[in-house]
């Protein structure tokens, strides 16, 4: 015990000393630095013109000022103070009224090289006085120079710039503010200048790269002295709400996943699994060929989801809202009132209007904003038309990942194009799916037939039969398969015709029985008939044969007393002549 | 129409750094403190008004250190700053002024 306590307050100043850092607001950095960026210390922010610099800078700052209680000051070197205003108000940021509250400063600085003439040494003294003084009238706590490389452009003294950025890094330190330091990418290192010789404690390099027409923003953690990070390139989205970074690939496989169950809207399909459905929190894939009833399906899910009173977020690759719930109503599925109450919420969106780290950045943020217990994405195979195979596969691992991390049940539908193997999904996700039901089209003579197939379920009992799939106008049902004489599935057309003729063969089958029923009664009838024939001609010679019997009987018994007395008569010469004679044989051995 | 009246400006032109200039000059030289290189810095813009600008100017030198909001008014970011405020166009000349030659054609006092 008293060992324990020792080592406790021996390593206590240890972690005082260690890194502390300055939580950025910005959605999933301060999860990849694992806090935000090193306090006290300047970090290089890097990246090509128009990869959002000066807006992560921004809400460095502004969140800082308005979350974290740390005034900043914003040293502009290429956009006045008013520029910044305007540009910043579009994302919400009234930077007027933070400079009013004395929470930031915004310097422009401006070297019009034009009206400039270098005669003799000199140095950038002026620079510090404005920061300094800009930092001392708020007490600001962090530090935005952007981009401090203007500079370069604005003096030719290359020597005394480089020496005055070496002691600017020094400066910043011992003001212990915690600094953000942009730079435009240089051809072959970080930045154009170098500014990464001078600032060695964290570098974050930006990126928007086009692909396929596409740009995606990407951001990567290069180094951070003195802590861990990610080390992945993550996308990072600007929308209205400003920058949001997945950092998904960080969540792993260790969340806790829950027995509790949810039902899949359709009863029939419930007790395909053990009459409960879905696991919550899993993943549903539930693949098809066009027009096997995929998104009626999912629209069963999403309307018992809302009877739940819970969240559903419907992504909708191919259609819009009023499309879905217009065609969901024809088969008796009203989505409309759990739309307006709040349940459901559709999100339409065309796979190729961005690229797939954008679509994954932007679910994140709806399911953030939104928070539905469970995902509709339908169909995901449309996102293949952004992003290959393997990167698809790759961007539904993180958001499976990140579903199952919130405890949602998410339901993929994916198109099985005509032609291929019915069990190849087209982006080889079923593996990471924990549900899989596969519905298939049969031709059956001039008719096509829907089956639904429970190809897998993990954890749980489910039923391995086929189900015939039927879509009514009161929503979908299954059957039973009907497996006909021949051993083939019968379904649709051909099941009705069959359950006709053997409807038909039954009602035959009843009128036979009830025939037979008659002839028999009457051939019973008939032997019954004949029986009392029988009895009474039986009778009669019963009554006959009684007749000579007696008379037989009085004959027979005279006559044995007749022959008694004749015997009687014979006895005596009988007895002595078997006497006198003995058999021969039987003596013979002396 | 258009010989006469090109013609004047372009001369007027050349006739002003000749010396025929009677122009006020309204100097500021904003330095750090009193460096060496400030010191420097004075003492040359001090002579070259004595010898190009004969009672002709007005010059001011300006601590920062002790003005700081004046480096964000003024735009000074390297130090020694020498800004010629009138006649227009606005100059800046930075540096210790040790260099003459520059220093005086940044003042246009030179050609």
């Amino acid at each position: 015990m008293k060992s324990k306590t020792r080592e406790r307050t021996s390593r206590t100043p240890r972690r005082t000393r260690a890194l502390t850092k300055a939580s950025t607001g910005i959605r999933g950095l301060d999860e990849l630095t694992g806090g935000g960026l090193p306090r006290g210390r300047p970090t290089l922010l890097c990246g090509t013109a128009g990869c959002g610099k000066t807006l992560l800078a921004m809400e460095f700052i502004v969140h800082g000022a308005l979350e974290s209680g740390e005034p900043g000051v914003f040293m502009a070197f290429e956009e006045n103070a008013t520029e910044l205003a305007t540009n910043f108000a579009s994302l919400g940021y009234d930077l007027d009224a933070l400079i009013a509250r004395k929470l930031l400063v915004i310097d422009f600085v401006h070297i019009d090289r034009t009206e400039t003439e270098e005669a003799g040494a000199y140095d950038l003294e002026g620079l510090f006085i404005r920061l300094g003084h800009a930092i001392d009238s708020i007490g600001a706590k962090r530090v935005v120079l952007d981009t401090i490389e203007t500079l370069f452009s604005g003096l030719s003294n290359i020597e005394i710039l480089r020496d005055e950025l070496r002691r600017l890094f020094r400066w910043l330190k011992t003001k212990g503010v915690t600094a953000v330091v942009t730079g435009e990418r240089g051809e072959t290192s970080l930045t154009r200048f170098g500014l990464e010789e001078y600032v060695a404690d964290c570098v974050i390099l930006l990126d928007h790269r086009v692909d396929g027409q596409l740009a995606t923003r990407r951001l990567r953690i290069v180094k951070y002295r003195g802590s861990s990070h990610g080390t992945d390139e993550y996308p990072f989205l600007i929308d209205d709400g400003g920058i949001s970074i997945t950092p998904v690939s960080a969540s792993g496989l260790q969340y806790k996943v829950s027995a509790g169950r949810v039902s899949s809207g359709v009863p029939d399909l419930d007790a395909m699994m053990e009459g409960e459905g879905y696991y919550r929190g899993s993943s549903v894939l539930l693949s098809g060929t066009a027009g096997t009833g995929k998104t009626s399906l999912a629209a069963h899910f999403a309307f018992a989801t809302a009877a739940r009173r819970e969240r559903c977020l419907w992504i909708a690759f191919e259609e819009s809202s009023s499309q879905i719930t217009r065609n969901m109503r024809s088969i008796g599925i009203d989505l409309e009132p759990a739309v307006r109450q709040g349940f459901l919420r559709f999100h339409p969106v065309r796979p190729t209007i961005c690229g797939l780290e954008t679509h994954l950045a932007r679910i994140h943020g709806l399911v953030e904003q939104f928070g539905p217990r469970v995902v509709i994405i339908d169909p995901v195979t449309n996102l293949s038309a952004v992003g290959r195979d393997a990167e698809v596969k790759t961007m539904l691992t993180r958001l499976i990942d990140y579903f199952m991390a919130q405890g949602i049940t998410a339901l993929f539908t994916s198109l099985t194009p005509g032609g291929t193997p019915l069990e190849a999904t087209e982006v080889g996700v079923s593996s990471l799916m924990d549900t899989w039901l596969l519905l298939r089209e049969v031709q059956n003579g001039a008719e096509r037939n829907r089956f639904l197939h429970l190809v897998k379920s993990r954890g749980m009992a489910h039923s391995n039969q086929m189900r015939e799939f039927l879509l009514t106008d009161r929503g979908v049902q299954l059957r039973d398969v009907y497996v006909g004489p021949s051993g083939l599935l019968l379904a649709g057309g051909a099941r009705a015709s069959l359950e006709a003729v053997e409807k038909a063969q039954t009602v035959v089958r009843g009128q036979e029985a009830e025939l037979k029923v008659r002839q028999l009664e009457r051939k019973r009838q008939a032997m019954e008939a004949q029986i009392a024939v029988l009895r009474a001609e039986f009778d009669l010679e019963e009554s006959e044969s009684a007749k000579t019997i007696g008379q037989d009987e009085v004959r027979a018994r005279i006559l044995a007393a007749d022959n008694l007395r004749l015997n009687r008569l014979r006895r005596k010469p009988n007895v002595s002549a078997a006497a006198t004679t003995p058999k021969p044989k039987r003596g013979g051995s002396p | 129409m258009k010989g006469t009246k090109a013609e004047s400006p372009t001369a007027a032109f050349e006739r002003t750094p000749a010396g025929a200039d009677s122009r006020q000059y309204v100097l500021r030289l904003y330095v750090a403190g009193l460096t060496p290189r400030s010191t420097r810095a004075v003492a040359n813009i001090r002579d070259i008004c004595e010898n190009h600008l004969n009672g002709r100017y007005d010059l001011r030198v300006v601590d920062i250190y002790q003005q700081p909001a004046l480096a964000q008014a003024e735009q000074i970011v390297a130090v020694p700053t020498l800004i010629r405020k009138l006649p227009p166009p606005l100059r800046r000349i930075i540096g210790d002024l040790s260099d003459l030659e520059r220093t005086l054609i940044g003042l246009d006092l030179k050609p």
